[in-house]
């Protein structure tokens, strides 16, 4: 193992805490990650000693906070490598960032009998904001149906294009199977029909690297709380070209030029799509979780998870009537599975009380779970911070809710 | 018995335990023995949807008296099921609008009556109270 996991475990005080007297095992990451003590602190030290509404005074703490805004903006597009700080929106979080690309890309382009692309595992923040656009325009949602590995068949989506599509928008990396999509050739694909493409990567930006001009999507979206920065902070990436068409989103301050009683003019890029006072705290603890992976390097935080997936996937499946959803080739750490017929909510209570929080449902996937004809799974998603150690009395947790439930 | 009298009487079978396992198993026990609803009524009608677990739940009135069965899909909920039918199955609708449902707390299970649980229990607890006010409404 490349680096020094008990180093790195002191990094998130919420790591000592007792649950019901008992260590905390914390296999909820995908939901949300913890937050090392680098981002605690500079939310504290914000609020202490910097704390300013931006862009709008001529004062010494306004500047010095317009200028802290203004540099996150910058560590985000170079963690992304885009090519310019303004195509960089701050937003509430990757919900937000889609719902923004649907109500304003999408009710500008997007019209009756138009078609929109997803697939069958999207979260169901990428699939309602297309629903909600789709119902109020007339248009119509295509799902890209995925096999018993857990990847989507993409075999089948050259067919589904037509001249009629106005943008795919799909995940990188599933929340509930891990399968790491292949979007290089869904953007290939879409790319040589003139459809811009959306990742939703709230999954992959806290495991891959991710260089959006590589990648060469249109529109990229995550989350900060998901990648050990705070809640109700997100991004929404586009192409400046994309975003200089597309109208402001949600109106209100900062996002105008002008203003009279009869008319208003926009404000320039990023500006136009932040409306209202943003959450300075938020986007500069993003900012210090963004230098927190980079120090460790995004390449052996993926590496050391993938040792950890591994070890977990032989332990749980050398136990009998255990499946696993989800084997795609190239996935992240996220395991979701059924032991035999055990309801999930009863095997998430027995985890509980042995002090591991995973969760049971249906992970705001549905679809998934239609497709594989179950009400719900347990899954159990790692993160930079866990260990082998963890996994064991996971393991042996596993074996309990087997005795008291199987 | 009283409705505050079978709620003692279930407080004291769960205070023989004295960890969370040996209640939780008596609670599974329970859940496993618990007559089937009446497949009949076991229909999207009587559902009652939490996020997680499922409740079927079906009431009749006879008598002056309402008559629950009920199901859930989870072994858990179904175990938390039977005591809420254990105490309200067969009272009057004043009776049961009159009751409490703090005994789940007594035994250390209101976890599980908490709305974010999503497990369908709380729903449950308001739809008996609800068939009680219909079925008093009828009467009258």
């Amino acid at each position: 193992m490349s680096f020094d996991i008990l180093h790195i475990r002191h990094d998130f005080p919420i790591l000592d805490i007792l649950v019901h007297g008992k260590p905390l095992v914390y296999f909820d990451n995908a939901a949300t990650t913890q937050k090392p003590r680098q981002v605690i602190d500079r939310l504290v030290a914000y609020y202490k000693k910097e704390n300013c509404n931006i862009h709008r005074a001529v004062h010494y703490l306004s500047n010095q906070a317009t200028a802290a805004y203004e540099d996150a903006r910058k560590t985000v597009q170079q963690f992304i490598n885009a090519k310019h700080p303004h195509e960089i929106i701050f937003t509430k979080g990757a919900t937000e960032s889609i719902n923004l690309v649907a109500q304003s890309f999408g009710q500008k382009f997007i019209h009756a009998g138009d078609e929109i692309i997803l697939t069958q595992m999207e979260h169901h923040s990428n699939l309602v904001p297309w629903q909600m656009l789709a119902e109020q325009k007339g248009a119509v949602l295509k799902v890209i149906p995925i096999d018993e590995q857990g990847e989507i068949e993409i075999s089948g989506l050259k067919g589904m294009i037509t001249d009629k599509t106005k943008i795919i928008a799909i995940t990188h990396v599933s929340n509930v199977l891990g399968t790491i999509n292949p979007v290089h050739r869904v953007i290939d694909l879409a790319h040589d029909h003139g459809i811009p493409v959306l990742l939703d990567g709230a999954q992959a930006v806290p495991h891959l690297e991710i260089d959006v001009q590589e990648l060469k999507c249109d529109f990229y979206c995550f989350s900060a709380h998901k990648m050990y920065g705070p809640m109700g902070v997100g991004v929404l990436y586009a192409r400046e070209n994309i975003l200089d068409q597309m109208p402001p989103y949600q109106g209100g301050g900062e996002m105008v030029d002008k203003v009279t009683l009869e008319k208003t003019t926009y404000n320039q890029l990023p500006w136009k799509f932040e409306a209202g006072t943003p959450n300075v705290a938020g986007v500069l603890g993003l900012e210090s979780a963004i230098k927190y992976i980079q120090d460790l390097e995004v390449k052996k935080i993926h590496a050391y998870e993938l040792e950890l997936l591994d070890y977990a996937t032989v332990e749980l499946l050398k136990m009998e009537n255990v499946r696993i959803f989800g084997n795609a080739e190239n996935k992240t750490c996220v395991i979701s599975f059924n032991i035999g017929n055990i309801h999930p909510y009863d095997a998430g209570t027995i985890y509980d009380k042995l002090g591991i929080a995973l969760r049971t449902g249906h992970h705001c996937a549905q679809p998934i779970m239609d497709r594989y004809e179950i009400p719900g799974m347990i899954r159990a998603s790692l993160a930079l911070y866990n260990t082998q150690e963890e996994i064991d009395k996971f393991v042996e947790a596993t074996k309990q809710v087997r005795r008291m439930l199987g | 018995m009283t409705i505050l009298e079978q709620q003692s009487t279930i407080v004291q079978e769960f205070s023989a335990f004295d960890d969370w396992m040996d209640k939780y198993n008596y609670l599974i026990e329970l859940g496993k023995s618990v007559p089937e609803i009446d497949e009949q009524y076991k229909v999207p009608n009587n559902l009652i949807s939490g996020c997680q677990s499922r409740v079927w739940l079906h009431a009749a009135f006879r008598d002056g008296k309402i008559y629950f069965t009920a199901d859930s899909d989870a072994v858990i909920t179904r175990g938390l099921v039977s005591l809420l039918i254990r105490v309200l199955d067969g009272r009057t609708p004043d009776e049961i609008l009159e009751a409490s449902m703090d005994f789940i707390d007594a035994i250390g299970l209101k976890e599980h009556l908490s709305p974010t649980r999503s497990n369908g229990l709380t729903s449950m607890v308001k739809q008996m109270k609800l068939y009680a006010l219909a079925f008093k409404a009828k009467s009258v």
